[in-house]
């Protein structure tokens, strides 16, 4: 225990109160119920923005929205949903649980925790102001691929910045994660007695960190390409439109197994608490994850097959995509594993993360055909794409952070969720996001390209669909909100240990927690690690 | 230092490392180019280095011309299309450029090879690309390239395509290229 | 759980019948990968189906294991927990196992991809590119070029808000104005180009797509063993009209063919002499509405209003009602740092002339400005 810890513990004994708590909020477990909070905020903005999306699909023609403005649409509800909706809700997360699971009274760097969450609602503030500007909010993409970026109007340099901004907030986040876990873990919990959450975050983290300044990199130098004369992207100036992929992607691909691991931390923890039996394979749990993101360094080039690399350089992406179909059968393996011989009941946070991991599984078989570099040729920027991508994030990490909020919900609040509506939450969302994403791979495979607000007659049954489908699942989500606002308010007293089968260190502390989780250090005993 | 700030600034450092290597990846990426052939990045020959007695009689390889402009008042023509060549041995096309406004306008061309994995067996003696190309109104001037395909282009590869864009300088920028090999429009 | 096991069941008759079904019902149906026209675009099909069965039969057996698991070893059911929580044995197999039926896979891939790369010689090339938002279509060995644009009755249907029903054009936003032709059973070289952004030219049936990428030419070559016309699109977001720029590829008998360049060559004739030639005022409208429709109506609105913020009104517009020299600029070599293109290289001179007169004129423009060919020759 480091001395400014203790010294912080002197500053805050007292619980602030007024908005001053939540602007200056030191405290992890304020500064993670903000993060969840905007989370679910950023949820429903680039939901709606799906929802315009879908409305638009739903039959052919143009009824409702001007092309320019769908493509603003699709890129806006990218940005929002992996930077201000999943991620941060990653973040809060790991901010409410890290110390509470490692025996730690707060995180590290408490006011750097503050900086980085107050950073994001000033940046999406920035972005979503595009969406008043002349010429409209970014459209090229979430991607942002020259030279049509630079077509870009006045939302250009908000968009640049609100990527830097992003960027830094998360990178700072990060570092504050991993500080914590290196340097404040309870005497006795050694790295390989860690639960499996805390796991995936410290990789995480190490992904962010080395993953995020590669694509402020790339952002900068598109800066410079439109307004200071340089031309890393510009073909007329001796650049290559192509090289920003590379950057971007060398970005991109750890970007998808940051929003993805923490998935697989929540889902470790949540399958052997209610099939009351350890986590089968916990460390080679921890060897695949480490290296899945490892992987994910060099494999960034099957998300552009189709600009023309030479064979030698498709068939390498090809084989090192291929092989990370191994460390992520294992998890879910592992996962059968842990559930085979249990004694399983099924309350909502295990529903919630069985259907992870079929789901998820689903999303990585389309990804296994996908790294057949000459079938991704016609797979390549379809809706079967877009099929694939939405099983890994929807049913795949916001199914896991659904599934987080549920089991640790009554820990936080005291309360016990209201198990009805949380069970008709469940079966709401399982099957309208089945009906919303699964046709999604026959229209794609039938010839629909991605990013097209329009399309020929026969993608019209699909797509409606998929749209009615979509509609479901975004008021379900209404459902959502309404329990966990019903657990704040009231509710069934939770026990300390709230689930029978939970085992951790955050189980024994009081529900709700003290506002300092541990002011003295647990013992950790092999008892209570290894959830 | 305390544990705490001393994880910090390795974290922090690594951060920085990490923003520095996505401007590295720049310079890697035509490093890259270079021994791939992506990009257009063909070799390049002196005139001199041609070995009359290493021509191989027994191959003939096809080569197609191909000519581009990108928003440029300008005709660009090549005199063959396509012309029929042993490798190891020389051989020429001409390209023409006229000015058809009545403004000067700066120009510059940049090369493509199809397939790109075969562009590291074109070499180049005399080439017009990646420099500045000044016209004067109506001024019309002729450009030739001078190229050997390599006697080791692998078999498989039968025809190549060489293909040229041209695309406008605007008069305030000149040309510089830095360390990286890119060339920084600089606004004078 | 019931439901679980219900939509299990469907998924599996789902997955069954797409397997089982033949391609070509599939493809009326649209939900299967074409089989395509080409050597190429069968193998990659092959290539799809077999790795589509080995991911079925994986997914069929871990969710087996998985449901099995569910419905027995549940609390409810008096199951008690075993406490195992490694064993190397399983943890090897599952391993290993995978990592050879990868090996496996990856062969056969493999050998596809290396025979789509393969570049012997080519008995005819084509050089595509894509334009915002058409695309342009360079017979090299032939001497004629054209451009291909969304057709006239799915522009109207596509409209917003058009009101009118897209079920009544069969190819509605697949079909264009020039459709490409091409010979059957030849090997033909096509390369793709582009010249504003990243745009991917890509037809199902032949297997493959490829981008378009400005200054740098990408090189693929196709064989088409069956007369037909195969459709596709643009498969790159390139801009507010990316869903608008299809392709249509229509092969034909060698025969076919040799008339149809014959005529190409005709027309590219025809066009030449139209430069020389002096308009009336109808004329030139007539003609500038046409080019407008195909050229401009895409931003610029058939009504010329425009898209305030994005694209500016030509009704009663500064640029259009201005003077003529700075009009003919701006149409002729483009708008830097905007999407206005320069038209000077994608039209000749009657048309430039006659969409200019257009503009002029249109909407109660009524400058009276009657520009001609020669016009445009001397201002270039």
């Amino acid at each position: 225990m480091s001395e400014a810890v203790a010294h912080h513990d002197d500053l805050h004994d007292h619980k602030p109160t007024g908005i001053g708590r939540w602007l200056f909020s030191t405290n992890h477990k304020d500064i993670g119920t903000m993060y969840l909070v905007f989370a679910l905020i950023m949820f429903f903005v680039g939901g709606a923005m799906a929802m315009i999306i879908r409305a638009e699909l739903f039959q052919p023609g143009l009824q409702y929205v001007d092309p320019l403005f769908f493509n603003s649409m699709t890129t806006m509800h990218a940005l929002i949903m992996i930077f201000g909706a999943v991620m941060p809700a990653g973040v809060g997360l790991a901010n409410w649980l890290i110390p509470m699971m490692i025996g730690a009274p707060d995180m590290a760097l408490p006011r750097m925790n503050n900086m980085s969450f107050w950073i994001l609602p000033f940046a999406f503030a920035m972005l979503l102001s595009t969406l008043f500007m002349s010429g409209g909010a970014p459209n090229g993409g979430w991607t942002m691929y020259p030279p049509l970026v630079t077509q870009l109007n006045d939302a250009f340099p908000f968009l640049i910045f609100t990527v830097h901004f992003l960027g830094i907030s998360s990178i700072m986040g990060a570092i504050n994660i991993i500080a914590t876990v290196f340097n404040m873990r309870a005497p006795g919990m050694s790295f390989m007695k860690l639960p499996l959450f805390v796991w995936t975050w410290i990789i995480t983290a190490f992904l962010l960190i080395a993953s995020l300044p590669v694509l402020a990199g790339a952002v900068t130098m598109l800066l410079t390409d439109k307004y200071f004369g340089t031309s890393f992207f510009d073909a007329a100036g001796g650049g290559d439109p192509v090289m920003f992929q590379h950057i971007f992607w060398f970005f991109g691909h750890p970007e998808v197994y940051i929003l993805i691991l923490p998935a697989f931390g929540i889902v470790s923890q949540i399958i052997p608490t209610f099939a009351r039996k350890p986590l089968f394979g916990y460390e080679s749990m921890v060897y695949a994850t480490a290296s899945i993101a490892f992987l994910s360094f060099f494999v960034w080039a099957h998300h552009m097959f189709t600009v023309g690399m030479p064979l030698a350089g498709e068939l390498f992406f090809m084989y090192a995509t291929m092989s990370i179909a191994v460390p992520t059968g294992v998890k879910i393996f592992n996962w059968v594993a842990t559930m085979w011989k249990g004694s399983m009941t099924f309350e909502t946070p295990m529903l919630f993360a069985i259907a992870f991991v079929m789901l998820f599984s689903i999303g990585g078989f389309t990804g296994l055909m996908m790294a057949i570099t000459p079938v991704d040729f016609q797979y390549h920027d379809t809706y079967f794409i877009v099929a694939h991508f939405h099983y890994v994030l929807v049913p795949g990490a916001v199914f896991a952070l659904f599934a987080a909020i549920y089991y640790w919900l009554p820990k936080w609040t005291g309360h016990m969720y209201d198990e009805k509506l949380g069970k008709l939450h469940f079966w709401l969302s399982v099957i309208s996001v089945n009906v919303l994403f699964f046709p999604q791979h026959f229209i794609g495979l039938a010839g629909m390209p991605r990013r097209i607000p329009d399309y020929n007659m026969q993608f019209a049954e699909w797509n409606m669909i998929s749209s009615l489908g979509g509609f479901v699942f975004g008021l379900s989500q209404l459902l959502f909100v309404w329990v966990v606002i019903k657990c704040i308010r009231g509710g069934e007293k939770a026990s300390d240990q709230v689930w029978e089968g939970a085992h951790g260190l955050e189980w024994t502390l009081s529900s709700p927690p003290p506002f300092h989780s541990f002011t003295t250090p647990p013992r950790v005993t092999d008892a209570v690690a290894h959830s | 230092m305390r544990p705490v700030n001393k994880t910090t600034g390795k974290l922090a450092l690594l951060a920085v490392a990490m923003f520095g290597f996505g401007y590295l990846l720049v310079p890697i990426y035509n490093v890259f180019c270079d021994i791939t052939g992506l990009n257009g990045k063909t070799g390049e020959i002196n005139i001199a280095d041609v070995d009359p007695m290493a021509v191989d009689r027994h191959r003939t390889v096809t080569v197609e011309f191909d000519t581009n402009l990108r928003e440029l008042p300008w005709e660009f023509v090549v005199e063959e299309r396509k012309v029929s060549v042993h490798p190891g041995e020389i051989g020429e096309a001409v390209f023409r450029v006229r000015n058809t406004s009545d403004r000067d306008v700066i120009g510059r061309a940049i090369p493509s090879v199809a397939p790109t994995q075969a562009s590291v067996y074109f070499d180049k003696t005399e080439c017009f690309c990646f420099e500045e190309q000044s016209l004067r109104a109506g001024e019309e001037k002729e450009m030739v390239v001078r190229f050997v395909v390599n006697t080791e282009l692998p078999l498989r590869f039968a025809s190549l395509v060489l293909s040229y864009t041209f695309f406008e300088v605007p008069d305030n920028k000149t040309v510089n290229r830095n360390e990286a090999g890119f060339q920084i429009k600089n606004k004078s | 759980m019931l439901f679980i096991k219900l939509r299990n069941i469907l998924c599996a008759c789902l997955a069954l019948t797409v397997l089982t079904f033949p391609g070509p019902v599939l493809a009326e149906y649209g939900l299967n990968l074409t089989q395509g026209v080409t050597p190429i675009s069968r193998e990659v099909y092959d290539l799809h189906m077999t790795i589509l069965w080995v991911v079925t039969v994986i997914a069929i057996l871990v969710f087996a294991v998985m449901f099995w698991s569910i419905f027995h070893h549940r609390k409810s059911k008096g199951a008690v927990a075993a406490q195992f929580h490694h064993s190397t044995g399983a943890e090897i197999a599952w391993t290993i196992i995978p990592i050879l039926i990868l090996v496996a896979m990856a062969v056969p891939a493999t050998q596809v991809l290396i025979k789509m790369e393969e570049t012997e010689d080519t008995e005819m090339t084509i050089k595509i590119t894509g334009y915002q938002w058409k695309w342009h279509y360079d017979y090299m060995n032939e001497g004629f070029d054209f451009f291909s644009a969304l057709d006239e009755t799915s522009n109207t249907i596509r409209q917003l808000k058009s009101g009118l029903n897209p079920d009544e054009h069969e190819n509605y936003l697949l079909e264009v104005d020039n459709p490409v032709v091409v010979p059957v059973n030849t090997r033909i070289r096509l390369l793709t180009t582009a010249a504003d952004v990243i745009h991917a030219w890509w037809v199902p049936d032949l297997g493959w797509k490829r981008d378009a990428i400005p200054g740098f030419i990408n090189d693929n070559w196709t064989y088409i063993e069956e007369p037909g016309t195969y459709r596709g699109q643009c498969a790159e977001l390139c801009g507010r009209d990316h869903g608008f720029m299809p392709i249509v590829l229509k092969a034909v008998s060698k025969e076919e063919y040799a008339d149809w360049a014959d005529e190409m060559k005709l027309a590219a004739a025809a066009a030449a002499d139209e430069s020389g030639k002096t308009f009336t005022m109808e004329e030139s409208m007539a003609k500038g509405e046409d080019v407008y429709k195909t050229q401009c109506a895409a931003c610029h609105q058939a009504n010329g209003e425009g898209l305030p913020g994005a694209f500016p009104a030509l009704k009663g517009g500064a640029i259009a009602t201005g003077d003529l020299p700075g009009h003919l600029d701006i149409v002729i070599n483009g708008k830097a740092g905007t999407a206005m293109a320069a038209f000077g290289g994608q039209l000749n001179d009657a048309e430039l002339a006659a969409v200019i007169t257009y503009e002029r004129n249109a909407w109660g423009n009524d400058t009276g400005d009657l520009v001609q060919p020669a016009d445009i020759k001397a201002a270039r």
